[in-house]
C-alpha cells in the first residue's frame, strides 16, 4: 500500500466513528480529569492491513533468530551471571505487558474521542503479542540453558517473591485507580515514554555483551511498538492539557508516575546492567551514563521540557533527585547489595564480584570500593555453606532494611527514610517523594478537591510481616523455591552447580527466625520509635550501622 | 590498520559451557524443563498453554502478598464479581493472610473452574498475526484481482446501491463491536485466557469493519457514482438499519457483566443477526447479481465469527453451564439473559426484513433465512447445553 493510499486508507476508516444514538456505553473506570470534545487526530493512523503484515514480519525475525540461536548453541556462550537475572526479569516483565493490554479499555470513557480509541484498541493488541512473545523467549531459556530451575517456576515464584512484587507494582499501576493516572499517565507518558528507554534499549544492549542475542532480538522488536504507544499518550496530554482543570491533577500524577518508576524501574534494571554483566570494559557505559542519554538526555530534555510551553509544571526537583539518587546516593548499588543479601529468599542464583568487577565498579562510580567492596568480599566469603550462615544472618555491619510502603524497595538510602502514620499504621518510606503518594496523592481528595475516582494502596505491601516468627527454612519451602530432590535451594549465592556446594534446607534451618521490620516498628512506643528513626537515618552507606566509620 | 587508529571496544565471547545438559545436578534433568507451575487441560502442555496461563496472578494461588493497587471502592485485580455467572470454587474464601500466616499457597489448584479455560483456537502472538495477516492478503488478492478483471462492471447497478447503503452499514456494527464490546471487556476478564481470547476476537472485528470500509474506497474509485459515504447516512437513518442499531448499542451499554455482554454479542446477536445479515442474505445475494467480490470480504469476517470467535466463546461458557458446582445457577441466568436479548434480536431482525426484497435478484426469503439463522441459534444453545428460549418460536 503506498503512502498516499495509506493516508487515504486511515482518512476513510475516520468514517467508522460513532455517536451512540438510543444507548450510551457502559464504562467501568471514571477519572477526575475532564475532557472537552476536542477533535484530536489519531497519530498512530493505524490500517491493520498494513499493521498486521507488518507485525507478522516482525515476528518472524524474531522467531527465526530464535531458531538460529538454538541452532548455533547460543547457550554455549551465555554469561551465566546475566542469565540468572533473568528469571527475575522474565518472570515479572510480561504481567506489565498484559495489563497494559487490559488497561487500554479503560481510556474508552475517559477520553472522549473515538479517533484515539482506535488507537487504545490497537495498543491493546501490541501489548498481548508482547506478554506471550516475552512468555515464550523465557520458555526458550528454560529449555536451551544449563538450568531450568527458576524459569522453570517463574510465575509461582514471581507471585510470592518479595522482588517480583515490586516488579508487579509496574503492572497493577496500569489497571486500577483513576483512569487516566493510571492508564495515561503512568503507563503511557511514564513508563512507556521514558523508562522503557532502559528497560527495551540499553539491557539489550549489555545482554548482547554477555552472549545473549534473543533477548535484544524479543525486546527491540517490542520497543518498536512502543513508539506507536508513546504517541497514544502523547495525545492523550495534549487533549487534557487543553482543559485548564487538568493541571492540578496532570502535576500531581507526572510527580507519582515518575518517581515510582524510577524507584522500581531503576532499582531492577539499573541491577541487571550493572551487577548482571561481565562486560568490563572501561569504556562501556554505565547504567548512570545511560540512564542519563536515554532518560535525562531523550525523555526529560527532549519531550517532558517543551511541555512547559503549555504551563505544565514539570517535576524538575524530583528528576534531578532521581539523578542524584543513581548519582550520588548509590541507589542502584544500595538495591543490587539488598538484592544480594537477600538471595535466600529469590529463585535465582547471585553470582559475587570479583577484582575486575571492583575495578570497573570503582572507575565508573569513584568511591564505590569504599563504599561497598568490604560488603561483597564477605558475600564471596560467606557464598559456599562451611559452617556459617547465609549472610543475612552473619554479622558484617548491614543493617536489614525497612521496606518502602509504597514502591516496595527497601528504604536504602538511610538518611531519606521518612516514618509517617496512616491508615492508623506506622509506615516507613524510602523517601518523602515516596510518603507523599500514599499519604497525599492516592486519597479521594487532593489540595482541597475532590479525587472520588483516584485508586488506594493495597495489600500486603511488607513481604516480611508474612513470615513474621517462622524459621526460614520453612519460609523458603513455603514459597517454594526449591529444586527437585526437595531440599537444595534454586537461589544460591554462587554459579557453582556442584551440589555439595549448593545450599540446601538444612542450612536454612540452623538460621534466626524471620521477623517482620513493620511489626517491629508498630510495637514500638513512641519514644523507641524515635530513636530508631534517628538511629536508621544516621547509618551510613551500604547500609552500615549508624557510627559506624568504615 | 594505521599508527593512529585505536583498537576498537568490544565485548569479547566467552565460552561458559552454558547449555542444556552441561552439567548434573538437583533440576538438571528433562522434567525440569517445562513450566511446573499449573496443570495442562490434556496431558501435554501446550505452547498456548505456556505462554498464557498463569501470567496474571491470583490471591487464591500464589499471589501472597495480594493486590498491590486498588480502585476507590476498594476492588482490586480481577474480581469474580464483575459478572453473576459463576465457576467452581468462587464461593470458597479467599486465603486470610496476615503477620505469621505464611503464603497460604492453595493446594488444590484451580481455585475456581474459571482457570480451566483455554481457548481452543490457542491464540497468542505468533497465530494472531499470521492469521490476520493472512487474511489480509487474501482479501487484498480477491479485491485486486476483481480490480483487474473489471468485475464490477459486472454488477447489476440496483446491486450497487445495495453494497454502497447496506452491505457497507455493517462496518459501524463490526467497529463497535470490536471496540466497546471485546476490547472493554478485556479489562475485566477473570483469567489471562479470557482477556487474550477478547483481545482477539476485538483484533478481528476491528480488522473486518475496516476491511468493509477499504473495499468501499475501492469500489468508489471503480465505480462511477458509487456513492462512498450512503452507508453512513442509512445507519443514522434508515429504517431497516435502525433496529439492530439500537440492538448492537445495547450491547455495549450491559451494566458490569462482562460476561453477559460476550454471550448476548457472540451467542445470540451473531447467529441471529450477524448470520442472517452475512450469510444468509448478502452472501446468498450477491452472485445473482453478478458479484463474486463481496462474498469473499464478508465471508473472511463471517469466518472470523463462525470458526474462532464463536468456538472460544463456546468453550469458555460450555464450561459454565457444566460446572460441577454451578451448572444449574449459570443455566438460569443465561436463560434470563435469553429472554432479554433474543427477542430485541428479532424484532431487529424484522425490521431488517425489507433488505431482502431490495435487490433485483432476490436472496432466499426472509423467513427462509431467518429460519435457518434460527436452527442455527438452536444448534449452539443445544452444544452449550441449554434450553431454546419459548421466545424463537415467535
Amino acid at each position: 500500500m503506498s503512502r498516499q493510499s495509506l493516508a487515504k486508507a486511515h482518512q476513510k476508516i475516520q468514517e467508522l466513528s460513532w455517536e451512540p444514538q438510543y444507548h450510551e456505553p457502559y464504562m467501568k473506570y471514571g477519572t477526575d480529569y475532564t475532557f472537552k470534545k476536542a477533535a484530536k487526530k489519531d497519530p498512530l493512523k493505524q490500517v491493520l492491513r498494513s499493521y498486521f503484515p507488518m507485525e507478522e514480519e516482525k515476528d518472524s525475525r524474531v522467531y527465526g533468530a530464535s531458531d538460529g540461536a538454538i541452532r548455533g548453541n547460543m547457550f554455549r556462550q551465555v554469561q551465566e551471571r546475566w542469565l540468572e537475572w533473568q528469571k527475575l526479569f522474565l518472570s515479572i516483565i510480561p504481567l506489565p505487558e498484559i495489563s497494559a493490554a487490559r488497561s487500554m479499555p479503560m481510556l474508552f470513557q475517559a477520553v472522549p474521542n473515538p479517533e484515539l480509541h482506535n488507537g487504545q484498541a490497537i495498543q491493546m493488541i501490541d501489548e498481548v503479542r508482547h506478554s506471550t512473545i516475552q512468555q515464550n523467549l523465557k520458555r526458550l531459556y528454560m529449555n536451551n540453558y544449563i538450568d531450568p530451575a527458576g524459569f522453570n517456576n517463574t510465575l509461582r515464584n514471581f507471585h510470592s517473591d518479595y522482588c517480583g512484587t515490586i516488579g508487579r507494582q509496574f503492572a497493577e499501576g496500569f489497571i486500577t485507580g483513576d483512569a487516566i493516572t493510571a492508564a495515561s499517565i503512568y503507563l503511557t507518558i511514564v513508563a512507556e515514554t521514558a523508562f522503557t528507554n532502559t528497560l527495551f534499549v540499553a539491557m539489550p544492549g549489555e545482554a548482547a555483551a554477555n552472549g545473549d542475542y534473543l533477548l535484544p532480538t524479543v525486546f527491540h522488536s517490542v520497543q518498536s511498538d512502543e513508539s506507536r504507544h508513546i504517541s497514544n499518550g502523547y495525545a492523550t496530554l495534549l487533549m487534557a492539557l487543553s482543559d485548564e482543570d487538568n493541571r492540578q491533577l496532570l502535576e500531581r500524577d507526572l510527580r507519582y508516575a515518575w518517581w515510582n518508576n524510577h524507584r522500581v524501574v531503576d532499582a531492577a534494571i539499573g541491577t541487571f546492567i550493572e551487577y548482571g554483566t561481565k562486560d568490563r570494559r572501561k569504556d562501556r557505559e554505565s547504567y548512570a551514563e545511560m540512564w542519563r542519554r536515554w532518560i535525562y538526555d531523550d525523555y526529560y530534555r527532549a519531550y517532558l521540557l517543551p511541555l512547559e510551553k503549555y504551563g505544565l509544571v514539570i517535576p524538575h526537583d524530583l528528576i534531578e533527585e532521581s539523578w542524584n539518587q543513581i548519582w550520588n546516593k548509590g541507589y542502584v548499588h544500595e538495591v543490587a547489595q539488598f538484592f544480594a543479601t537477600g538471595w535466600v529468599a529469590n529463585y535465582w542464583r547471585i553470582d559475587g564480584m570479583t577484582d575486575e568487577d571492583f575495578e570497573w565498579f570503582e572507575y565508573k562510580y569513584p568511591g564505590w570500593y569504599d563504599r561497598y567492596g568490604k560488603w561483597w568480599e564477605n558475600y564471596n566469603r560467606l557464598s559456599r555453606p562451611n559452617g556459617h550462615h547465609a549472610i543475612v544472618a552473619e554479622d558484617v555491619d548491614y543493617v536489614y532494611p525497612h521496606r518502602c510502603w509504597t514502591c516496595m524497595v527497601p528504604c536504602l538510602v538511610r538518611e531519606d527514610m521518612v516514618v509517617d502514620k496512616v491508615d492508623g499504621q506506622w509506615r516507613t518510606y524510602c523517601h518523602e517523594a515516596c510518603r507523599w503518594t500514599d499519604a497525599v496523592a492516592f486519597r479521594p481528595t487532593y489540595e482541597g478537591r475532590d479525587t472520588p475516582n483516584m485508586g488506594k494502596l493495597v495489600g500486603h505491601r511488607e513481604w516480611e510481616t508474612l513470615y513474621h516468627g517462622w524459621n526460614w527454612a520453612d519460609v523458603i519451602q513455603d514459597m517454594g523455591f526449591v529444586r527437585d530432590d526437595g531440599k537444595t535451594l534454586t537461589a544460591q549465592p554462587h554459579l557453582d552447580l556442584d551440589p555439595k556446594k549448593m545450599w540446601t534446607l538444612d542450612h536454612m534451618r540452623r538460621m534466626p527466625h524471620v521477623a517482620s521490620p513493620n511489626v517491629i516498628l508498630n510495637e514500638m512506643s513512641d519514644s523507641e520509635r524515635s530513636a530508631f528513626v534517628a538511629d536508621y537515618n544516621a547509618q551510613g552507606p551500604a547500609g552500615r550501622p549508624a557510627g559506624a566509620t568504615s | 590498520m594505521t599508527s593512529t587508529e585505536t583498537e576498537r571496544s568490544v565485548p569479547k565471547p566467552q565460552f561458559t559451557d552454558a547449555e542444556a545438559g552441561a552439567k548434573e545436578f538437583p533440576d538438571s534433568g528433562p522434567s525440569a524443563r517445562r513450566y511446573n507451575y499449573y496443570k495442562p487441560a490434556k496431558r501435554k502442555q501446550t505452547h498456548y498453554e505456556d505462554v498464557t496461563v498463569e501470567v496474571q496472578p491470583d490471591p487464591r494461588h500464589y499471589l501472597s502478598q495480594g493486590w498491590i493497587y486498588g480502585f476507590a471502592d476498594g476492588s482490586s485485580g480481577y474480581p469474580l464479581t464483575w459478572t453473576k455467572l459463576k465457576a467452581w470454587g468462587v464461593d470458597n474464601p479467599e486465603p486470610e493472610r496476615g503477620p505469621g500466616s505464611g503464603g497460604k499457597p492453595v493446594q488444590d489448584w484451580p481455585a475456581h473452574g474459571w482457570h480451566e479455560f483455554r481457548d481452543p483456537n490457542e491464540e497468542w502472538d505468533l497465530t494472531i498475526f499470521r492469521n490476520n495477516a493472512n487474511v489480509e492478503r487474501q482479501i487484498t488478492a480477491n479485491v485486486e484481482n476483481a480490480r483487474n478483471a473489471k468485475a464490477f462492471e459486472q454488477w447489476n447497478p440496483n446491486w450497487v446501491k445495495f453494497v454502497e447503503r447496506h452491505v457497507s452499514t455493517w462496518m459501524h456494527i463490526e467497529h463497535i463491536f470490536g471496540l466497546y464490546v471485546f476490547a472493554a471487556c478485556n479489562r475485566s476478564g477473570p483469567t489471562n485466557m479470557h482477556n487474550t481470547a477478547m483481545a482477539v476476537n476485538s483484533a478481528h472485528k476491528i480488522r473486518f469493519a475496516q476491511d468493509i470500509a477499504l473495499y468501499n474506497l475501492t469500489l468508489s474509485e471503480e465505480i462511477d457514482g458509487f456513492d462512498g459515504t450512503a452507508h453512513v447516512d442509512a445507519w443514522n437513518n434508515d429504517t431497516e438499519w435502525q433496529g439492530v442499531r439500537k440492538v448492537c448499542e445495547a450491547l455495549t451499554a450491559i451494566e458490569d457483566d462482562w460476561a453477559e455482554t460476550i454471550f448476548a454479542t457472540n451467542i445470540i446477536f451473531e447467529p441471529l443477526l450477524g448470520e442472517l445479515f452475512r450469510s444468509n442474505l448478502v452472501q446468498q445475494a450477491a452472485p445473482g447479481n453478478g458479484d463474486y467480490v463481496t462474498p469473499t470480504v464478508m465471508g473472511a469476517g463471517e469466518y472470523d465469527y463462525s470458526q474462532r470467535d464463536l468456538r472460544w466463546s463456546q468453550a469458555c461458557f460450555g464450561l459454565l453451564t457444566q460446572d460441577k458446582e454451578f451448572a444449574d445457577h449459570n443455566k438460569a441466568l443465561m436463560g434470563e439473559w435469553l429472554s432479554k436479548w433474543v427477542p430485541q434480536c428479532l424484532e431487529a431482525a424484522r425490521q431488517m426484513s425489507p433488505l431482502w426484497s431490495q435487490p433485483d435478484n432476490k436472496p432466499p426469503r426472509f423467513e427462509d433465512s431467518l429460519d435457518r439463522a434460527k436452527n442455527r441459534f438452536a444448534g449452539i444453545l443445544g452444544d452449550l447445553g441449554l434450553d431454546v428460549p419459548k421466545e424463537l418460536s415467535q
